[in-house]
């Protein structure tokens, strides 16, 4: 890799509640390339979301707080920024797409005050310049008439029609990167499949790096150059998306890849899933954190940490079996 | 032929939804369930799916048509008898959080429906608890503690619990795994499959996410803006699928497989689903339909047996259309 546009570097990131410290995020690296697409992948509360409001430096403080680690794009670290500073950062140089499209956009303004919102903050342009950028960016977004839109409010707009004018207004600043939360999930299949063409559509035209967050195997097949794993606050296993899926060596992904059923799969054979739950993260397990669900755990598990081991340039994981000494189970 | 179970006939729920306007949520469909078998009901948000399944337990009336079970028309039934319906068909909920009550201990919420029906009293009630926890992956431990004390995954073992204690016959899944994390998801699926094997369960299984509903169901449902599309066997379905909608559904699905998903041709719709308090005329599926005709917006499509056991509702199957 020659060029890195985000680098993470052991980023953890702590929530003090009344119960006491909950670790969301415990020590997370990982890198991005302009214009590459990179999916993070894991069950709730792994703590994915939270590594995505870092970068934003959307996480409330308090209770949350950066505990440690720094998080570079282009070269600058968000992490030591001012709120005042980040803000000039935030929708000009990082775009973000949250879950819900219902909730995420004001219903008392309209849709073009939205829009150009950002612009008018960021760069010294006139209000009709504005709008003018807003409709070229509805038209990208597949959005009809959009002259007339534009003076629509959000309540006007489906589901999809509404993540769309999500869509427009994160790129509306040319931003380097597009941080998207779970941008499908909220939506019907049929229009999922829409949204997903559009982002691979605007990746093609503005050559805007993706951070997609999801806890869907399919869409990150779809979509995604390479794939972080994440399993209780740690990535566990990261590659790209042909290793991860064809050569996955963490159980947890092993076990995340044989739990969903395929529309092309055979019903006679039953799932596996992984037993049990997620540790509680108010105090992780010493060792691997993965242990009590893991069919392959041994005695070192329990109590050491595992190292990363590296498979490949872009290919690691966390886990013991990858130790010489470790009985190959697959 | 096994027997049928429930017999869906013309059933139709319409909702007022005020200003005179009716909200069409389930729009004359007809099916049946077989003893022993899974009906998988899928469609997007808003088909009516689960509307089907509430009015089938009368949870809803029906607005017109009937449901039949074990030949007994249910929206008819009436004094004692109701009693004995409602130990018969039990419902498992969509959200484990929502769904439970938080004031009663889980010993308590299994055996309710026990109570009421005056089955198993004192230490069999007891007894019987213990059991159905066992048999749900759960432990005895857990009979003292409240709904909060657990994680999703188990508030859904604690709902399905709750439905085999009255020892049913025909249990609908409304949406049951869709509030749990994947790896959770699985767990559940496989309890829900070995629980029909052992008990001779019959499951109406409604769900949006078609990976998982061909996965469980021997038979499936493809629903649209309140009226059934398409019903097959569900490998006939998926490798033959013949409604315009259930080819753009079944392509709309990702597949966790990056080989496949770069050199696959999709199906991609336009436009969003209308609205069903104004659908359009003649075939529901029509505006966003890529082979739709002028027939379409005049006349709604019929229902037939378009191959052996696979039904459909389209105007292209229709052979009467195409003899002219």
């Amino acid at each position: 890799m020659s060029e890195t546009l985000l680098e993470i570097n052991d980023l953890a990131v702590s929530f003090s509640t009344q119960g006491g410290e909950v670790q969301a995020v415990r020590g997370v690296s990982f890198a991005v390339a302009p214009g590459e697409t990179v999916a993070i992948v894991g069950e709730s509360g792994c703590g994915k979301s939270v590594t995505a409001q870092s970068i934003m430096r959307l996480v409330p403080e308090p209770p949350g707080r950066i505990k440690h680690g720094s998080i570079h794009l282009n070269g600058k670290d968000l992490a030591a920024l001012s709120d005042k500073q980040m803000r000039s950062v935030r929708g000009k140089q990082i775009g973000m797409i949250f879950q819900d499209p219902m909730t995420s956009l004001n219903p008392t303004l309209t849709v073009g005050d939205q829009l150009t919102e950002g612009i008018l903050t960021h760069e010294n342009i006139s209000k009709s310049e504005a709008e003018k950028k807003a409709v070229e960016l509805l038209n990208l977004v597949g959005i009809a008439n959009p002259q007339e839109r534009l003076k629509l409010y959000p309540h006007q707009f489906s589901g999809g029609m509404r993540q769309r004018i999500m869509i427009a207004m994160a790129l509306m600043c040319k931003p380097s990167l597009l941080i998207a939360d779970e941008p499908t999930t909220a939506l019907d299949v049929t229009i999922q499949a829409q949204i997903i063409d559009l982002f691979k559509e605007i990746q093609e035209k503005t050559g805007v790096a993706i951070i997609i967050i999801t806890h869907d195997l399919g869409v990150v097949a779809q979509i995604a150059d390479r794939i972080n794993v994440m399993y209780a606050g740690e990535i566990v296993e990261s590659g790209t998306v042909k290793e991860i899926f064809y050569k996955p060596q963490h159980p947890y992904t092993r076990g995340l890849l044989t739990s969903v059923p395929r529309l092309d799969g055979d019903r006679s054979q039953p799932l596996i899933p992984i037993a049990g739950t997620p540790p509680d993260l108010f105090s992780p397990p010493e060792g691997c954190a993965f242990t009590s669900r893991c069919k392959y755990a041994m005695e070192v598990c329990r109590a050491y940490d595992p190292a990363v081991t590296h498979l490949s340039d872009r290919h690691f994981t966390k886990c013991w079996l990858q130790d010489e000494r470790a009985e190959k189970p697959f | 032929m096994p027997n049928k179970l429930v017999e869906v006939k013309n059933l139709k729920k319409h909702f007022a939804v005020g200003r005179g306007k009716v909200l069409k949520a389930v729009n004359d469909i007809s099916f049946d369930v077989y003893e022993g078998e899974t009906l998988g009901l899928v469609g997007e948000s808003g088909c009516g799916k689960s509307t089907t399944g509430r009015t089938i337990i009368r949870l809803y009336e029906a607005t017109e048509g009937e449901v039949f079970f074990n030949g007994e028309n249910v929206h008819k039934i009436s004094g004692k008898k109701i009693k004995d319906f409602n130990r018969k068909m039990q419902m498992i909920f969509q959200d484990p959080y929502a769904s439970l009550n938080p004031r009663m201990k889980v010993e308590d919420i299994i055996a309710e429906g026990m109570d009421i029906h005056g089955i198993y009293k004192g230490e069999k009630r007891r007894e019987r608890v213990f059991e159905l926890l066992e048999t749900v992956g759960l432990n005895k431990e857990h009979a003292t503690r409240f709904p909060h004390e657990f994680s999703g995954g188990q508030r859904q073992r604690i709902g399905i619990a709750r439905a085999l204690a009255v020892d049913p016959e025909f249990i609908i899944a409304d949406e049951p795994i869709s509030a749990l994390d994947v790896s959770i998801q699985a767990q559940v699926v496989n309890l829900l499959k070995e629980l029909q094997k052992e008990h001779g369960l019959t499951y109406l299984f409604i769900a949006h996410d078609l990976s998982m509903v061909k996965h469980i169901s021997d038979r499936i449902g493809v629903m649209y803006l309140g009226a059934m599309m398409e019903l097959a066997d569900s490998e006939d379905l998926y490798a033959e699928p013949l409604h315009p909608y259930t080819k753009a559904l079944l392509s709309s699905i990702p597949l966790p497989d990056p080989d496949i998903e770069e050199s696959r041709e999709r199906i991609i719709l336009s436009g969003d689903v209308p609205s069903p308090i104004s659908p359009p005329s003649g075939c529901p599926f029509r505006t966003r339909c890529p082979e739709a005709m002028e027939t379409c917006a005049v006349k709604n499509p019929e229902w037939l047996e378009a191959r052996p056991n696979h039904f459909v509702a389209c105007h292209l199957y229709d052979p009467n259309l195409h003899k002219e």
